[in-house]
């Protein structure tokens, strides 16, 4: 089973290192994990994709509420959630392939945002799938480099 | 005014009268500081007691205890001080020095990343920055350590920020955690719905675990179990919650305990957990335990209850109120049959050992020396085959049994029997140990003498580590590996040197009489007793 964590922690040195060796600690997966200032710059967000039987995640989730540097837990499933990631993609191109590059990039909704004579960096924003997908059209052709932040999630909108 | 004398300043605000440590350059400007007030400072003789005597003493106070050590290797050889108080969930407040703020990352002499080394065994670490917020960090660590689930916490202070002047010093009177808030009261809901089950039950069971102490909930626990005759078993943190002696008190469970004990686990049809974690060395197996069993859990700890075992009324809390809440109740239930057969049960399941004549009986020796124990005296149990004996066969009554259950650190009974004696000079303390545990500890005879501290001292002698030979004889067919403590010191010179009282029981002829003489008299005693090195628990 697969859960995300949204996890606000107070904005202090010390604390990922504190929310990661607990995962560490206890055997609990961390698939993703993605961290930044909030609109407070007192409060940090860490979202946190972790994977496990109900119970275990059941176990992270009070886990995490006990570290005093933890504000609030909030956990979804993925369908319950939008999710996305940004990945920056370095490819080695050539004539022969340079426009099917440019119409993976069309049809996958990616951009070509620096390119040199050889290589390019393509951006691309999107759902962790096609994220995936991305990476595995590109790989028949000749990846160099690859940056991704994690997976980001808020909930959906479901006013109750 | 400097940091150091504001060190000094929270811990008179706290009460404080007790620091165990040991100084280096580094926690210097603190012991400077400590000089001019009336805590009482006690130079034990490795770090790692420090903690455990100040385990012992917060164990008798019910305020956290401290220590001050300083930076590098004095921090680490805290370690498993802190380690042990955090797996038995007891309050401590670790001071240590630290290098100077400038150089800390850059590996100087007697640099340790002492917050990084503890995050798994402290419940919270402070590495202070600015001595201007040593006020706010001391009022929030003594909070933290003795409220909620309780466990040491852990203040780092590099020794420019002792030194560092400030204006003035106000220690705070509230605490301001927005993300900690630990739940007291239980809900109501809940509690109704284990008086519910209570009624529905025909062989009610309660566990009592280390957290009934720690809440000091044992009057409103046995308030509950005379009030509804509810029979009592216990874990090893909880054995002396209720008298050992008490008719509804059916001893330790757990794969050292009493058969009948475990028995009643099996065959109950409800269990209440109260602060007990559920864990392996109590419940066998407890996810097919608790298969057919309505569980009741209640801990102060969210995240430990459905850790081991999903439990059926989850309940967070503490014991305290929980249980007197639960004797508000009318409770409508009979349990006499069920308490006619563990009864049955106890008086069938004898539990045989062996005899082992030429030899002092350990169980034997435990259970008389306990009878003839002051009322309301403190035992301490170490770790080994002796702790197993002491679980078993020593007599609680009004008095106190003291062990590391949870994380079993070799060396605990010592250092934590000081710091039960300094807590309570007018009671009674008596430190029960294996020779393999008592040479862990025995610089702190040092400490007993310097600060005449009396305690008294069991040595249960078989030239082996007992428990690990044991289970060698076991499983390995008595191929005996790295067990043999055969250069062990004479103990009688050891005791000379120390200047204590010394006395060898080599079997159990006349034994009434030497119990006497080492229980008679307030002072330090060195008590070996040459048990059978094949004997088993």
């Amino acid at each position: 089973m697969r859960r995300i964590f949204s996890v606000l922690v107070e904005n202090r040195s010390g604390v990922l290192s504190k929310v990661a060796g607990l995962f560490a600690r206890r055997s609990f997966n961390i698939d993703s994990l993605a961290v930044g200032e909030t609109d407070d710059n007192a409060v940090s967000l860490m979202t946190i994709l972790s994977s496990g039987t109900e119970q275990t995640l059941e176990q992270i989730e009070k886990q995490l509420n006990k570290k005093l540097d933890v504000i609030k837990v909030k956990t979804f499933d993925e369908d319950r959630a939008i999710s996305r990631e940004l990945m920056l993609i370095k490819v080695k191109y050539n004539k022969g392939n340079r426009r099917e590059i440019m119409e993976i990039c069309e049809v996958m909704k990616a951009e070509i945002v620096d390119m040199s004579q050889h290589l390019m960096i393509i951006q691309i924003c999107d759902t962790p799938e096609k994220i995936k997908l991305m990476i595995s059209m590109l790989q028949q052709i000749s990846i160099v480099e690859v940056a991704r932040t994690g997976t980001l999630a808020l909930s959906k909108c479901i006013e109750e | 005014m400097t940091g150091a004398d504001a060190m000094v300043k929270c811990l008179m605000a706290e009460g404080v009268d007790h620091v165990f440590g040991y100084p280096g350059v580094a926690i210097c400007p603190f012991y400077n500081a400590i000089l001019d007030s009336d805590i009482r400072t006690i130079l034990i003789r490795t770090e790692q007691n420090a903690a455990h005597s100040a385990s012992g003493m917060a164990r008798l106070t019910g305020k956290p205890g401290v220590c001050a050590v300083t930076s590098g290797p004095g921090a680490t050889n805290l370690i498993t001080g802190i380690a042990t108080a955090f797996a038995d969930s007891i309050p401590l407040v670790c001071i240590t020095g630290q290098v100077n703020s400038e150089l800390i990352g850059s590996d100087v002499f007697q640099e340790a990343d002492i917050t990084g080394a503890v995050e798994s065994f402290v419940k919270y670490s402070y590495l202070v920055k600015d001595a201007n917020d040593i006020p706010r960090i001391f009022k929030e660590a003594f909070y933290i350590a003795n409220s909620g689930r309780k466990a040491p916490v852990l203040i780092d202070v590099p020794i420019d920020v002792q030194q560092q002047k400030i204006k003035s010093f106000e220690y705070p009177e509230e605490i301001k955690l927005r993300t900690y808030k630990p739940t007291v009261k239980g809900n109501a809901l809940q509690i109704k719905k284990i008086v519910k089950e209570l009624e529905k039950a025909k062989r009610p069971l309660i566990c009592a675990g280390g957290g009934v102490r720690l809440a000091n909930a044992k009057d409103e626990l046995r308030k509950l179990v005379e009030e509804y005759r509810i029979p009592v078993v216990s874990t090893m943190m909880g054995i002396g919650v209720m008298s050992t002696e008490h008719e509804l008190y059916y001893g330790m469970v757990g794969n050292n305990g009493f058969p009948w004990a475990n028995k009643a686990m099996k065959e109950a049809d409800l269990i209440m957990m109260v602060g007990a974690r559920v864990a392996d060395r109590a419940v066998n197996q407890p996810e097919r335990v608790m298969k057919d069993t309505v569980l009741i859990h209640i801990d102060v700890d969210p995240a430990e209850i459905g850790k081991n075992a999903g439990a059926t009324i989850p309940i967070v809390g503490d014991a305290k109120h929980i249980l007197s809440d639960l004797a508000e109740y009318e409770i409508d239930g009979d349990y006499s049959e069920w308490i006619e057969s563990l009864n049955k049960y106890r008086n069938e399941m004898p539990v045989v050992r062996d005899a082992h004549p030429g030899y002092v009986d350990p169980a034997e020796f435990i259970r008389r020396m306990s009878l003839k124990m002051q009322d309301n005296a403190i035992y301490v149990a170490d770790v080994g085959q002796n702790q197993i004996w002491s679980c078993k066969y020593h007599v609680v009554r009004n008095g106190r049994f003291l062990t590391t259950g949870g994380m079993g650190t070799m060396g605990y009974s010592i250092p934590a029997a000081v710091g039960a004696k300094l807590a309570r000079p007018d009671r009674q303390v008596v430190a029960v140990c294996g020779d393999g545990s008592f040479q862990m500890s025995m610089m702190e005879l040092a400490t007993m003498r310097q600060y005449n501290v009396p305690v008294k001292i069991v040595v249960l002698k078989n030239n082996y580590l007992g428990m690990v030979r044991q289970y060698q004889h076991f499983t390995y067919d008595d191929k005996y590996s790295v067990v043999d403590l055969s250069g062990s010191p004479d103990l009688e010179h050891i005791a000379e040197a120390y200047g204590m009282k010394f006395m060898r029981i080599t079997d159990m002829e006349g034994l009434d009489d030497k119990l006497d003489e080492l229980l008679s008299k307030d002072e330090a005693y060195l008590c070996e007793c040459i048990i059978d090195p094949m004997d088993l628990v």
